[in-house]
């Protein structure tokens, strides 16, 4: 497999107040791969996740140290810009979050806050990413209608249109499957498969089989410290450590 | 045994907090409808076409009330019109922007001490402030910034709630897609809470409009048979109105008709605008379904 190094997080540490949440992560994802974090609830992955695009900014008396190179630039560097840096690195969270707008001014929303204002331009993109997300056959004769109309599974997909027409290079995603059902489940993971063509993906699932199904490699966390990674296919059949063996069979967690 | 007694007991308590719950809802609505069934049983018969278009005359016993009701209606208006916004701007920077601490603290015990402040306080520090040491002079513009200092704990506590219900997702789906926190508050969040903001607009213009104390020094005068022609006016106002006519004067009982006539347009001028303000906001919350 060929490897383009993407973002790398080095000796990266934070805090909520003084507890600590995560302990000295060094982790690198790779161009057009798709990198599962695994782990039981509350081991730091989601936590993880959100320092990425500095989500985790929003949450007060929070800190950070250590840091993410991205294309060769550390997001935590005070010259950086974090909007521009959200603009970069998309996300999909947990529950499907579709504003409460109809289905174009939700994925047109990013393009228009990013100053984009030819019309044509936005509808094209809007039609595009929704056809990236497999949900324009679905809604293409009722654009202007709600999206809360639409069903959790098909909210998701808009989320991810949504979050892909402000073309971002790298994708994260939070559980974005927790909350739908198995043949919605099912789109989504077909659809990251797609996804990976042309993003960077780092997905947090709590679903083994899924990381197994949908990634390239997978990080395994536990109680805030990265345990262990390696490509999907030898962490799931030959981990090197008891712990994560333990984790994947099922043994704890 | 004794589990069927205690069945039983617990049956009949259940049956009584529920009496008393729904007796205390009735009692709400009774009460209202006993001030319209009142105040419409007994001012209906001075409501005239007359009433309702013409300047007071005969010592205001006889005549209509028009500038009563245009003072009210300006009067609110205005008010409203400076405490929206600078009540909406607070609650914002409160809830979204503030960081929390002493100072946020503090700033939300001074709106809270300030909705509690009796409204005839509110009228003896317009008087002071706004109408002799700015100089303004018992005007329309003296009564609306002292009506609007009372109302703007009403609608920031609203625009606060109405903020407070944007679901935190929504922020983040927006800041996430590289929006700035002010394209977010602007684009995504305030939409949202908009009905909610309009509901705490709805409250403070009804509170404005009737509102007697914070007038009677700043703004309402006993009598001036004409409409207001600048923010400078001295205005007529219907709360103020029915005060003059319930206890001064040596006609009191002679205008008592007026006075619950003059009272049933208040109460009609106020659902009124809060009809139409009601409308549009279902007309939002429809929209974002």
């Amino acid at each position: 497999m060929e490897k383009t190094l993407k973002l790398s997080s080095q000796n990266l540490n934070f805090y909520y107040g003084t507890v600590q949440a995560l302990h000295d992560i060094s982790l690198d994802f790779y161009s057009n791969h798709v990198t599962a974090l695994i782990g039981p609830s509350g081991c730091g992955k989601s936590t993880f996740l959100r320092c990425i695009n500095r989500m985790n900014d929003l949450i007060p008396e929070t800190k950070v140290d250590g840091k993410i190179i991205f294309d060769g630039q550390d997001i935590y560097a005070h010259s950086l810009d974090v909007v521009l840096l959200r603009k970069r690195i998309g996300m999909v969270f947990q529950k499907p979050n579709p504003f409460p707008k109809s289905i174009f001014e939700n994925v047109a929303y990013g393009l228009k806050v990013n100053g984009i204002r030819d019309k044509r331009l936005i509808s094209e993109t809007v039609e595009e990413s929704l056809i990236k997300s497999a949900l324009w056959d679905e809604v293409k004769d009722r654009l202007y209608e709600s999206a809360l109309s639409l069903s959790g599974g098909q909210q998701q997909r808009l989320c991810i249109a949504r979050a892909l027409a402000v073309s971002p290079e790298i994708l994260l995603m939070d559980e974005p499957a927790s909350a739908l059902d198995p043949i919605a489940t099912q789109k989504i993971e077909d659809l990251i498969l797609q996804l990976k063509e042309l993003y960077t993906i780092i997905i947090v699932t709590h679903n083994m089989q899924q990381a197994a199904r949908v990634s390239d490699f997978t990080a395994f966390f536990y109680m805030g410290k990265l345990i262990e990674m390696d490509d999907t296919e030898t962490l799931f059949t030959r981990p090197k450590l008891k712990q994560t063996e333990d984790y994947i069979t099922g043994r704890f967690g | 045994m004794q589990n069927i007694y205690f069945h039983k007991r617990r049956k009949i308590v259940e049956k009584i907090f529920f009496g008393i719950f729904r007796l205390s809802s009735a009692i709400n609505a009774l009460a209202l409808f006993i001030i319209i069934y009142f105040i419409v049983g007994k001012g209906m018969q001075a409501i005239s076409w007359t009433f309702l278009t013409e300047m007071p005359t005969d010592s205001m016993t006889k005549g209509g009330i028009l500038p009563c009701i245009i003072g009210t209606f300006i009067l609110s208006l205005c008010s409203i019109g400076i405490a929206f916004p600078i009540g909406v701007s607070s609650a914002i920077y409160l809830n979204e922007y503030a960081k929390s601490g002493t100072v946020l603290r503090i700033i939300r015990l001074c709106i809270n001490n300030l909705a509690g402040v009796p409204s005839v306080v509110f009228g003896l520090f317009g008087l002071a402030f706004f109408v002799i040491w700015l100089n303004l002079g018992v005007s329309l513009i003296s009564g609306s910034l002292t009506l609007a200092v009372l109302t703007l704990p009403v609608i920031i506590g609203a625009t606060e709630e109405a903020l407070k219900a944007v679901p935190h997702t929504y922020r983040e789906a927006s800041l996430a897609l590289g929006a700035t926190k002010w394209q977010t508050i602007y684009k995504v969040v305030l939409p949202t809470a908009l009905p909610g903001i309009l509901t705490g607009g709805i409250l403070g213009l009804a509170r404005a409009a009737g509102e007697t104390a914070p007038i009677m020094f700043t703004a309402a005068v006993f009598y001036n048979p004409s409409l207001p022609s600048s923010i400078f006016s001295k205005i007529m106002a219907l709360p103020y109105h029915i005060y003059v006519l319930a206890t001064a004067g040596t006609e009191i009982e002679k205008t008592r008709p007026l006075q619950y006539g003059t009272a049933l347009v208040l109460i009609v001028l106020v659902l009124g605008m809060n009809l139409i303000a009601i409308i549009y906001r279902s007309k939002l919350r429809r929209r974002m379904r």
